[in-house]
């Protein structure tokens, strides 16, 4: 027994319902399925805060865009990416403004842009300071209007469908009758977003579990430049709620113990007075990008400088100056954020933040068109590494490239299905069957393990954050990569109480643990492997950046007996490798 | 023993259950925790049995929604500390329970369909996308931005009377999201969405009792909005009356 579509899509984020629109309208004649774990307008994209980049303004340049998103990555993005990432997004923005989402606006009614981290000048648009909430509320909205699209809501993917070197559909725990189901597809894109909870602090979502990484990655793709984890600066102790980026865009600065400006200790230049109409100033101090800040936070608090918290050190970050009413006007939920979860009114105190775990820059190895290396197989959002993010994401740019490259892996999606019709339906049908039996087996079934769920993930999250954080060394890692073989091994004897087939949580909590191991170890090794300094990737016994050896994109292919990690070339088109430099 | 608090949890799972029943459950008290941490501490360290949504814990994917001493509330962003004595726990009323405390969402996502949620144009009046963004004051914006809040966390739909009464009726959350794009200057759809808004099963079953914008986590105002249409299509419906009319003269 199986189901049938053209396209299926694992994922109804940003990526995945941009996909799935592009698809409608590019050959309305195509079924296309949304298979989703969670109600799409639950998917993480609605967390986003701060904004989404393209150039829009005239004083602004295409060019620019470019070289704030190269110099940003550390070299390590594709530049041929990159240009049609920056060339792309100004029409992918507007067509989001034409379905509706509530962009803010100039007394003019253009819309609005404020400044971002790393970025030359304003080119960030924003729907106040919940922009990932109005983009996803506007995409889903949409996304109802088109009757080709299928949702499967509340169904966990557990498995991509090979058959004959061709992926050809995914296996699907429908959570609420327990039933493993085969959905064949002539394409599949995976939009399954990030995998932020392989750490224990962290801004994601619980659903931020890596699952279509560990899926791609287990069907032979490679997972590319894992090792890259954006830590941002400032997450709420404790909780990880993150304070937007916007916040300083907006003017907040980020003091010490001593009240004191301390990012200018660490090459990010100069503070200017907030009362300087200079203030903020671009690409500088509070607006350098974020691998520099969070490195700069653990420095501080290597020389005492920081404030000791029951949840660890944190930095002040202070708005008081921007005064009440344009923190209501432009950063409300901030406000709210720090009120309910801080009890800091950032209107009169400043708010605690460290650095928080963000985004993971790493993912599933694709091309500009989305397709991987499996044939059938694409892969947008967070989830896929084209690469235009590199060594260190500017903020604004993820909610983009889930739009150009949503809508790009939707029409490529599209045309390959409409091109490969045929499909190996028995063969999948048995796949399925066998699928169903692994689940049953080796979950709902499984008798007498001891290990709980719950241990098995704290502990991969207390060896991620101590051997793979933002300061790494050899020793680190290998200690590491051994906790995380030993949880593997762990995990085969894990408990199972719940016997249902109805909501069955702790199956999918034990399925993204599942998941998650693999993509930890993907990370473990790819970090051990890369013997430089550059990015977010910082080694403590290897601090300089290395181009001889490593202008490279690291590759971790799955194998029987672990991580094999392999190289390929970052595409260079016109501007070479230089020092990054801000604050000048 | 430091000090602790006990949730009291409704309990149905339909393999087993004939009957929902209630599980008491002892957690530490931290002054810090929400009542989902607590929810998350059983679920962990006591019985992994229990099944509820939830993802983003900052209240903004509106899945965490639960009655809590029987009153809608988002568990992300409800404190234990506010709380004294035994907490109860049950799945938002109203709707089918699925298992424990995860209800079903079929009818709002179907109601949410029927207001067509989407920017509607009169045909040949799109806007090329080369012509750039239509243009939006400010003003405009406010218009309609309180309705754009919505998470669709249904506890306006716990706390409404009338559709306890009868779920047929459109429903709060649904009415204003309809009202969201009613009120959008880029918008020209208001008349193809009435059908849904202005039926038997619309704006006119509410009795306005104001319960939902009482409990309304973002501050939509789902009854205001819900008065508004109720505005907007009496006026209609004097110009119908009086349009045929006015013309003759
Ligand atoms: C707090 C926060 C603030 C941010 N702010 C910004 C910002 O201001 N600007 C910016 O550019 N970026 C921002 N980002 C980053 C950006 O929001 C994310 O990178 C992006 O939203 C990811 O979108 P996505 O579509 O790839 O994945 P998501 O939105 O996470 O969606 C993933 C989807 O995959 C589904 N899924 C996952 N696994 C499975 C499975 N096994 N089976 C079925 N379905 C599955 C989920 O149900 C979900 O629908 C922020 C991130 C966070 C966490
Ligand atoms: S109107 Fe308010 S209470 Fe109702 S679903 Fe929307 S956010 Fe929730
Ligand atoms: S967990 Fe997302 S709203 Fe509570």
């Amino acid at each position: 027994m199986s189901v049938r579509h053209d396209v299926v899509i694992v994922g109804g984020g940003g990526a995945g319902l941009r996909a799935a629109i592009a698809i409608a309208e590019t050959n309305p004649s195509l079924s296309v399925a949304v298979v989703s774990k969670v109600y799409p307008m639950r998917s993480h994209t609605v967390a986003a805060e701060g904004g989404a980049a393209a150039v829009i303004k005239d004083n602004d340049s295409l060019e620019d865009h470019f070289r704030d998103t190269v110099g940003g990555s550390d070299w390590l993005a594709d530049q041929d990416a990159v240009e049609l990432f920056v060339n792309e997004a100004p029409a992918e923005m507007i067509q989001l403004e034409h379905w509706g989402c509530p962009w803010s606006r100039e007394p003019d009614g253009t819309v609005a842009v404020r400044p971002f981290g790393g970025m030359n000048i304003e080119r960030t648009w924003f729907a106040s300071d919940k922009t990932g909430f109005h983009m996803l509320h506007a995409l889903y909205q949409t996304s109802l209007k088109y009757s080709p699209i299928v949702s499967y809501d509340e169904s966990f993917a557990t498995k991509i469908l090979v058959e004959n070197g061709r992926c050809q559909g995914v296996s699907a725990l429908d959570l609420r009758t327990g039933k493993v189901e085969t959905i064949l597809a002539s394409a599949l894109i995976l939009c399954t977003g990030g995998a932020g909870r392989v750490f224990p602090f962290t801004t994601n979502g619980a659903i931020n579990t890596g699952d279509g990484m560990a899926m791609a990655y287990r069907a032979g793709v490679p997972l590319k430049d894992m090792e890259f984890i954006q830590y941002h600066p400032t997450g709420l102790p404790g909780t990880g709620i993150l304070i937007t980026e916007a916040s300083r865009g907006e003017g907040g600065i980020l003091v010490n113990k001593d009240g004191y400006r301390y990012l200018q200790d660490y090459d990010l230049g100069k503070p200017v007075q907030v009362t300087d109409p200079e203030h903020p100033v671009k690409k500088s101090m509070e607006l350098g990008p974020r691998d520099r800040l969070s490195q700069a936070f653990v420095k501080e608090m290597e020389r005492g400088r920081t404030i000791p918290g029951p949840h660890g050190d944190f930095v002040l970050l202070d708005l008081r100056h921007l005064g009440e009413k344009k923190i209501d006007k432009k950063l409300p939920f901030v406000r709210e954020l720090a009120k309910n979860y801080a009890g800091i009114d950032p209107v009169y105190e400043p708010i605690p933040v460290r650095p928080v775990i963000h985004y993971i820059m790493g993912g599933v190895d694709t091309d500009t068109d989305s397709a991987t290396s499996l044939l059938g197989l694409f892969a947008a959002g967070e989830v896929a590494c084209v690469s235009i993010n590199g060594a260190n994401r500017l903020g604004s740019n993820s909610l983009t490239e889930l739009l150009v490259f949503g809508a790009r892996a939707g029409r490529a999606a599209a045309i390959f299905a409409t091109q490969n019709p045929d499909l190996d339906v028995e063969a999948l049908e048995k796949q399925g069957a066998d699928e169903q039996d692994r689940i049953a087996r080796d979950f709902i079934r499984k008798e007498g393990g001891t290990e709980r769920i719950a241990t098995l993930r704290r502990e991969m999250n207390e060896t991620m954050e101590s051997g793979a954080g933002i300061y790494r060394s050899e020793r680190s890692l290998r200690d590491t990569c051994d906790k995380l073989m030993e949880l593997r091994q762990r995990f085969s004897n894990l408990l199972i109480e719940d016997r249902s087939l109805t909501f069955n949580t702790e199956l999918t909590s034990a399925l993204e643990l599942d998941f998650m191991l693999d993509v930890a170890l993907a990370i473990g090794q790819s970090a051990l492997a890369r013997t430089e300094s550059r990015g977010s990737h910082q080694r403590t016994d290897h601090p300089d950046r290395d181009d001889e050896n490593f202008l490279k994109h690291s590759l971790a292919f799955h194998t029987d007996d672990g991580v094999r990690i392999g190289y390929k070339d970052v595409v260079i088109t016109k501007w070479p490798p230089q020092e990054r430099v801000y604050g000048k | 023993m430091d000090k602790t608090m006990e949730l009291e949890i409704f309990r149905y799972r339909p393999e087993q259950d004939s009957e929902p029943t209630f599980q008491t459950y002892e957690v530490p008290f931290h002054t810090e925790w929400v009542i989902l941490d607590a929810v998350n501490y059983i679920k962990d360290e006591i019985d992994g049995t229990l099944s509820y949504r939830w993802s983003c814990r900052m209240g903004v994917c509106g899945s965490c929604g639960m009655m809590v001493n029987g009153v809608p509330k988002l568990t992300c962003a409800a404190f234990l500390k506010d709380y004294t004595g035994k907490i109860r726990i049950e799945p938002l009323e109203g709707f089918p329970v699925e298992r424990d405390l995860i209800f079903s969402m079929d009818d709002f996502i179907a109601k949410l369909k029927s207001v067509k949620p989407w920017i509607i144009r009169k045909e040949g009046e799109d806007k090329p996308l080369e012509e750039g963004e239509y243009l939006q004051t400010p003003r405009q914006l406010v218009e309609y931005q309180q309705y754009t809040m919505c998470i669709n966390c249904m506890l306006c739909y716990a706390a409404c009377p009338v559709y306890a009464h009868d779920n047929t009726f459109l429903g709060p959350a649904a009415i204003a999201l309809g009202q969201r794009y009613n009120m959008d200057s880029r918008d020209q759809g208001r008349d193809q969405r009435q059908e849904a808004i202005a039926s038997h099963e619309g704006i006119w079953q509410c009795t306005f009792v104001g319960e939902c914008s009482a409990v309304c986590p973002k501050d939509v105002d789902p009854a205001g909005a819900i008065q508004r249409a109720k505005v907007a299509s009496t006026i209609d419906y004097f110009k119908e009356l009086l349009l045929p009319w006015g013309k003759k003269s």
